[in-house]
């Protein structure tokens, strides 16, 4: 019997920092609510505003799987591993903080507010070296599919990373339904609802509401609007 | 009543941070090294009410490292730290106490 839990958007915890207006899905920084520590191996989900040429300056990670999704504008990206890049909306980011890294994103336009969301996963390796890699997608390939972005295989299409997670984005149809099977056995699926309304397993879900599903092999997904957007997070629960 | 928090990991930079991190809060106060040797130093001499295991820290000297701490004061919590920054400090600290 599968089990859930909901996210309504107004449950999340929330910052504003006056450059930086931030939700966190889970608990993080200042944000502590024991009752949203993580959905198993994810534990950071933010969906973050950053005015224009703002950022996060120089700062270090480790042991932590670190993705990027641009939603609007441009991350300028820079790391100690000598990566200077720019990642804009419709491409992907990951980082493998490993034994330790260092990075600063900025927004890249000094005009344009940035959307972007921040996903850290609990990695299945401790003390990997760090990696960094970003990809392009083809936006035209979610129409109406869930598209796999990523996954923790090197050989798949998109960005890997340490971890047996997959993620997928789909845009949807008013009254597009399909089925998503989980990837592996004991992994949960994390919906976050990046626009429009949907229902997954009969719940209905607006703009940034997410549901937890475990306990399960598969969700039923509806679109109940036009242009529904939704990010699925296909993760192990074992921590 | 402050909070003491015993920080190891093994890159100093990372270290850096979480030494300023810890002592940001009044409520806390970090002792940050990079060495299992000065670990041990520290515990032994500070009532050290959390351990965090920083990065870096193999899975031999991890065990090595726990056994000995808890030899030394077997109810002190120790748990691993994750994201080397103050993403994730808070949460697990206040998870943990």
């Amino acid at each position: 019997m599968s089990q859930f839990i909901l996210y309504k958007e107004n449950t999340r915890g929330h910052a504003n920092h006056g450059w930086l207006d931030a939700h966190h899905s889970f608990s993080f920084a200042n944000y502590y609510n024991p009752e949203r520590m993580h959905f198993g191996v994810l534990r950071v989900l933010n969906d973050d505003l950053i005015d224009g040429g703002m950022g996060f300056g120089a700062h270090p990670h480790d042991n932590m799987e670190i993705i990027t999704i641009p939603l609007a504008g441009a991350i300028a990206h820079q790391d100690s591993m000598g990566n200077t890049a720019e990642i804009k909306a419709g491409e992907i980011q990951v980082m493998s903080a490993g034994t330790g890294v260092s990075h600063s994103e900025f927004n890249a336009l000094p005009d344009v507010q940035l959307n972007l969301l921040q996903i850290w996963l609990f990695p299945n390796k401790k003390n990997v070296t760090p990696r960094y890699d970003q990809r392009a997608l083809d936006v035209t390939a979610r129409q109406n599919n869930f598209q796999q972005i990523l996954s923790p295989n090197s050989e798949d299409d998109n960005v890997w990373i340490h971890q047996d997670a997959w993620f997928s984005l789909g845009k949807f149809d008013e009254g597009f339904e399909t089925e998503y099977k989980i990837k592996k056995e004991g992994n949960g699926v994390y919906a976050f609802v990046i626009s429009g309304e949907v229902t997954i397993n009969g719940q209905t879900l607006s703009r940034r509401d997410a549901i937890g599903i475990w306990d399960t092999d598969g969700i039923n997904f509806k679109a109940i609007s036009a242009d529904a957007e939704v990010l699925l997070m296909d993760v192990p629960m074992e921590l | 009543m402050q909070t003491t928090i015993l920080y190891i990991g093994r890159d100093p930079e990372i270290t850096i941070v979480m030494n300023r991190l810890l002592n940001a809060r009044p409520e806390w106060k970090g002792i940050c090294v990079c060495t299992d040797e000065e670990a041990i130093l520290v515990f032994k001499k500070e009532a050290v009410d959390l351990v965090l295991l920083g990065n870096g820290i193999n899975q031999e000297c991890e065990q090595a490292l726990r056994s000995e701490l808890e030899a030394i004061k077997p109810d002190v919590k120790i748990i691993q730290h994750y994201g080397g920054g103050s993403g994730l400090l808070y949460g697990e600290i206040m998870s943990a106490l």
